[in-house]
């Protein structure tokens, strides 16, 4: 898993079957300090809980899918978790 | 498998199901002798590593799915040992 911070929803129109009702997050991956690495991507929500402003772990690859309720369906990156801390050497990056 | 450096602890309440009680550890990626290769990586323990400890994870579906004997884990990057020693050459 990687870090990364939500900073936007994204509202499909049309979805594959099966991805009905997947909540779509845009996510700032993040390298290990908490600074943004590369492009944005849409992640699939596995929580349904996490929003805008918030960091967050995701998966990436098949193994994304399997987090949703649904799992044969095709989705790359999905959010695990919601973080309420990292604890780190070297100081704290900020939830 | 990939070599790295234990270097912290991620806290969260509101995640997937699979993920309740387990640790999750932020481990920064390093070379054969040490040196930060500047990647990281968030992955789960299997082998009650700790903070400073060097470990050997994997980052492949099939086999994390196997450690932690579940068919249907959403997870790919797991802790799977603790290193002593790396020697390069002879």
């Amino acid at each position: 898993m990687l870090l990364g911070r939500v900073i936007g929803t994204v509202v499909p129109c049309v979805v594959y079957e099966g991805l009905e009702g997947v909540p779509m997050l845009l996510v700032q991956p993040l390298d290990k300090r908490g600074t943004p690495a590369g492009g944005a991507i849409v992640a699939a929500d596995s929580t349904g809980m996490a929003g805008p402003g918030e960091l967050i772990y995701y998966e990436a690859s098949r193994e994304a899918a399997l987090a949703l309720r649904k799992t044969f369906v095709p989705v790359d990156h999905a959010i695990v978790g919601i973080v309420d801390g990292v604890q780190r050497d070297g100081g704290e990056i900020e939830p | 498998m990939i070599l790295g450096i234990v270097r912290g602890t991620v806290y969260s309440t509101i995640n997937h199901p699979f993920y309740d009680n387990r640790k999750l550890l932020l481990v920064d990626r390093i070379r054969p002798d040490g040196s930060d290769e500047g990647g990281y990586l968030i992955a789960v323990d299997s082998v009650d590593a700790g903070v400073g400890e060097t470990v050997l994870m994997i980052d492949e579906g099939n086999s994390a799915r196997q450690v932690v004997d579940d068919p249907e884990a959403p997870l790919r990057s797991v802790i799977i040992g603790i290193v002593d020693d790396i020697r390069v050459g002879s």
